[in-house]
């Protein structure tokens, strides 16, 4: 889960992280009573959208005046905003951060990620910040400084003051630094962060030094020991389906292709994928249905992958084993009545005889499969209006 | 031989009294696996499928020679469950819990390493099938009756693609040694490696199949490994060809960030270290065939 720079400052700042003054704002006018309230003379209007390069994209402008704030305020609500992680779609500003802006004279990286390979959190940071961490470690990786945290001490002040030093900051900037650093640890340790990054991390002409930008990546499966965090999910940022289907325990990905799947296990959804491909197909979706697939979970499966008015045939592959297969085909028959689009149903494992028998039974125009690439070739045939030939297609590869 | 378990290994089930646990601990049972008791923190000193109930691990090893254990324990609880069984002395722990937070996993990993290698669990999962060692014993969740015991070493990160894998080589007539399930999670108990490792060390097993999918370097480590240490052929596989870049797909651990971590690179990894690579997951038992052909 990702959340809002203003919504990561504001969790970095009760872990003792410096950043700039600032406030949300949905219309023009509060963006103008922000900046009021903050002072000052610079103010730095930001979009806020759970992706990265928005200074890039012109999401981000500095103004001199109140009216320029309210300019600014105007032509970013509402915009659509397209950088390298949006994808081409982009996404629409609903919110912005007004910041009173620091001039500053030195920017610097900081990031931590949880590492798969070596299975701790590993710091990361770089004398250079204010531009991508992947353009640096293409460029010059002996640039970049790295720390690994050994989770049963957790990070010492001695790793993070070797990064600060690195980064070039004098003895004054780097005790800030170490609280700095520190303190995303301690953030991304007690909030079940994935991600933390402070891009720039800035020193300004008085020697501070701030977080200018953040962002935050959270662990989905933590969620429920962190409310505080989980109540910032911004349901606008993720794709309606996504959290319909979150809703109900499954787990969607939208996807170009005309061939809708329900599958249990992440694992023989790509397989089933990769199948359809393979056949000559596009898939529609990604859907895994989970364990303890009820009929009313397979229903909403069905509804999910029906609410996409590309998909022209769906195909259900479930291999049961802490499923059974007698109530996946309950669930199927009952969402399969006024069904628009033809269905290939492929049941195996725990209890198949009796799922199968519902189905043959059912007395719908479901076309049944055996195997993996049965069900595929079927399914690229009836997607295609081939009923006959998607009856017909055998395991041919 | 098999790996990690046979019929004569003791076994306990930790969560043993709930509903998911009562039902696969009778599968296990009634495919002849020798369950010797459970636990369940409150619980101790009761009988549950005529077996006996403990408060501890430590009671349960104590008491009854434990050596392996399926947990079946809510996600903010399993980790503890897991040091408490490292702890315990249990050799094998097989987790089959879904949604632990990724840095509980990291913390387990760490808490392992207390121990001196040759006294180290092993960790199967979490989130994933767990262990079945065909016609001998079985430690999870799956639909026994589609493996046939036989000489192929099976390790998948998915369960159902690892069930699809047994019962195409069933329709072959082609029979397993073990199958194991690592689990789909960012971090976990145990990696292809250590898999492969114990499977080039069991005289039953002449084949091995290796189940990847994107994200992660394990699989490119394990066909590394494969290239310089091993003398049994590895069929490999890698599911999400069709995944766009950067999304999630299901499982926390398949997330495409790095290189090397697609699955057609993977695919092409293991192609460079000599791995028979399945064309389709449909081909899985195909493969296999082919394999066993070549190995003679």
């Amino acid at each position: 889960m990702d959340i809002h720079e203003y919504q990561a400052k504001e969790l970095l700042s009760g872990f003792g992280v410096a950043v700039p003054p600032g406030g949300v704002a949905y219309s023009p006018e509060q963006a103008v009573y922000v900046a009021t309230e903050l002072g000052g003379w610079h103010w730095a209007v930001k979009a806020q959208i759970h992706a990265g390069g928005r200074g890039k994209a012109g999401g981000v402008k500095l103004c001199r005046t109140y009216q320029e704030v309210a300019v600014a305020a105007k032509t970013l609500l509402g915009a659509t905003l397209v950088t390298h992680q949006t994808g081409p779609e982009g996404k629409t500003v609903h919110r912005l951060y007004v910041e009173k802006a620091e001039p500053f004279v030195h920017a610097t990286y900081l990031g931590l990620v949880l590492d798969r390979k070596i299975e701790r959190i590993r710091v990361i940071a770089s004398a250079e910040g204010g531009v991508e961490i992947e353009e640096i470690a293409a460029s010059r990786p002996e640039s970049i400084l790295q720390q690994q945290v050994d989770p049963a001490v957790g990070l010492q002040a001695f790793q993070a003051r070797e990064l600060a030093f690195g980064m070039g900051l004098n003895i004054k900037q780097v005790s800030q630094a170490v609280t700095m650093i520190l303190g995303c640890y301690r953030a991304f340790r007690d909030l079940d962060a994935t991600m933390v990054e402070i891009n720039p991390m800035v020193v300004t002409k008085d020697d501070r030094v701030l977080a200018l930008d953040a962002k935050m990546s959270f662990d989905d499966n933590a969620m429920f020991r962190r409310p505080k965090v989980a109540e910032m999910r911004d349901a606008a940022e993720e794709d309606p389906r996504e959290t319909q289907a979150a809703a109900f325990g499954l787990n969607y990905v939208g996807l170009t292709g005309d061939i809708g799947c329900i599958i249990n296990g992440a694992g023989l959804a790509m397989a089933t994928m990769d199948m359809i491909k393979h056949a000559g197909g596009e898939p529609a979706n990604f859907l895994d249905v989970g364990g303890g697939a009820s009929p009313e979970r397979v229903a909403a499966a069905f509804n999910l992958v029906l609410s996409d008015r590309n998909v022209k045939a769906i195909l259900v592959n479930i291999f049961a084993g802490i499923n059974r297969c007698d109530w996946v085909a309950q669930g199927v028959v009952q969402a399969a009545k006024d069904l628009r689009v033809p269905l290939v149903v492929r049941l195996a494992g725990t209890n198949v005889a009796e799922g199968r028998r519902i189905i043959a039974e059912c007395g719908l125009p479901i076309i049944s499969a055996d195997t993996l690439a049965e069900a595929a070739h079927k399914a690229v045939a009836a997607s295609r209006g081939d009923a006959g030939g998607a009856r017909r297609a055998g395991g041919v590869r | 031989m098999s790996i990690l378990i046979d019929e004569t290994t003791p076994v306990i089930v930790q969560g043993f009294t709930g509903d998911k646990a009562t039902f696969h601990a009778r599968e296990m049972i009634a495919y002849g696996t020798r369950v010797v008791g459970g636990v369940t923190p409150g619980k101790g000193g009761q009988t549950h499928l005529d077996r006996p109930v403990f408060n501890t691990v430590k009671d349960a090893v104590r008491e009854t020679g434990a050596e392996a254990s399926l947990a079946f324990v809510p996600p903010p609880y399993a980790a503890d469950a897991l040091m408490e069984a490292a702890d315990a002395g249990l050799k094998l722990v097989c987790i089959i819990t879904d949604g632990i937070p990724a840095q509980d996993m990291m913390r387990v990993k760490r808490y392992l390493r207390r121990y001196p290698k040759e006294h180290r669990t092993t960790v199967v999962g979490p989130n994933c099938a767990g262990i079945i060692s065909a016609g001998k014993a079985m430690l999870g969740i799956m639909p026994s009756n589609i493996y046939v015991r036989g000489n192929v070493g099976v390790v998948s990160r998915s369960g159902t693609l690892g069930y699809e894998a047994g019962s195409q080589m069933k329709a072959l007539g082609i029979g397993i040694s073990t199958s194991v399930g690592i689990g789909g999670d960012p971090i976990n108990g145990s990696s292809f490696l250590d898999h492969l490792k114990l499977f080039e060390g069991d005289p039953e097993t002449k084949v091995v199949v290796m189940i990847g999918e994107i994200g992660g370097p394990q699989e490119s480590e394990a066909a590394k490994w494969v290239r310089e240490n091993m003398t049994k052929p590895v069929v490999g596989y890698v599911a999400g060809l069709t995944a766009p870049k950067g999304r999630r797909m299901g499982h926390a651990g398949a997330i495409i960030s790095a290189e090397g971590d697609s699955a057609a690179e993977k695919a092409e990894i293991m192609k460079s270290y000599g791995l028979l690579v399945a064309p389709s997951a449909a081909e899985l038992g195909a493969t296999v065939a082919l394999a066993l052909a070549k190995a003679g």
